[in-house]
């Protein structure tokens, strides 16, 4: 289970009236690389990898609920006073059209999340190699997202986000070298 | 058979699990896991066994005998 805090990881500024960064920002919400897909994709993966890095993917995919919710923000207060017509202006009139103003798991070109975005082979290298390839995926999401708004604090915050990126991807190289390594006993066959 | 490449790990396992439990599991670190850029001349396998095995290099060699259980006895 889990006990929530209600407030943000890190808080949440969005200080120029653009819509249109709503559109690309998305991406990171209902996309392959997304915060949904990496929260859904550690979680579901911990059960079957080997116990000494369960801890690991929990905690992980438990942050990145809470990177969700920051995107989400930035989403929402970029979307929730713009009207219809300055939502198609901002090139979410499609969205309009099926969500009104409301979030909904898709990326950035306007398709449907889905689990195809992500795996779970069972093999504990080939799960954490995907997992580290996620992170990188995402912190190169997160970086042409910077490169695409002046407002400066949205950067400050995806700069936040890109850097949580850094050392996830670290901690996953990390239980890759715990489960090489590992040879605590001998096998009986 | 290679044993070093094999790891094992022991689940946790509750006495309220409703099937009899597997209490060892085991994965694959395969050799490439080790080798961040191949050396030069490593020793190799003869032509023929090569082309069987999928490597000229007994280095890069991750043998894989099926969990099937085999049949007869």
């Amino acid at each position: 289970m889990w006990i929530y805090e209600k407030k943000l990881q890190y808080p949440v500024r969005v200080s120029k009236c653009d819509p249109r960064m709503a559109k690309y920002l998305i991406e990171q919400y209902g996309g392959a690389d997304g915060e949904l897909s990496a929260a859904l994709r550690y979680l579901n993966q911990r059960y079957t990898i080997p116990s000494k890095v369960v801890g690991l993917l929990n905690d992980i995919g438990t942050e990145e609920f809470a990177h969700l919710e920051m995107i989400a923000t930035m989403v929402y207060k970029l979307t929730k006073d713009a009207t219809p017509e300055q939502l198609e202006a901002a090139g979410l009139g499609a969205h309009f059209v099926n969500h009104d103003s409301a979030l909904f798991y898709n990326n950035a070109a306007g398709n449907p999340w889905t689990a195809t975005y992500i795996q779970a082979k069972g093999d504990p290298l080939a799960d954490l190699y995907e997992d580290i390839a996620a992170e990188e995926k995402a912190r190169a999401t997160y970086q042409w997202l910077i490169d695409y708004t002046d407002d400066v604090d949205i950067q400050d915050a995806l700069k936040f986000l890109r850097e949580r990126e850094i050392v996830h991807s670290l901690r996953f190289k990390e239980a890759v070298e715990i489960l090489k390594a590992d040879r605590e006993q001998k096998k009986v066959y | 058979m290679n044993d070093s490449q094999w790891r094992a790990w022991y689940p946790y396992v509750s006495p309220l699990d409703p099937c009899p439990p597997i209490r060892v599991k085991t994965y694959v670190v395969p050799p490439n896991q080790w080798i961040a850029f191949q050396p030069m001349n490593l020793p190799q396998f003869p032509l023929d066994e090569a082309i069987r095995r999928g490597t000229l290099w007994p280095a890069l060699y991750s043998p894989y005998p099926s969990r099937h259980a085999a049949k007869g006895g």
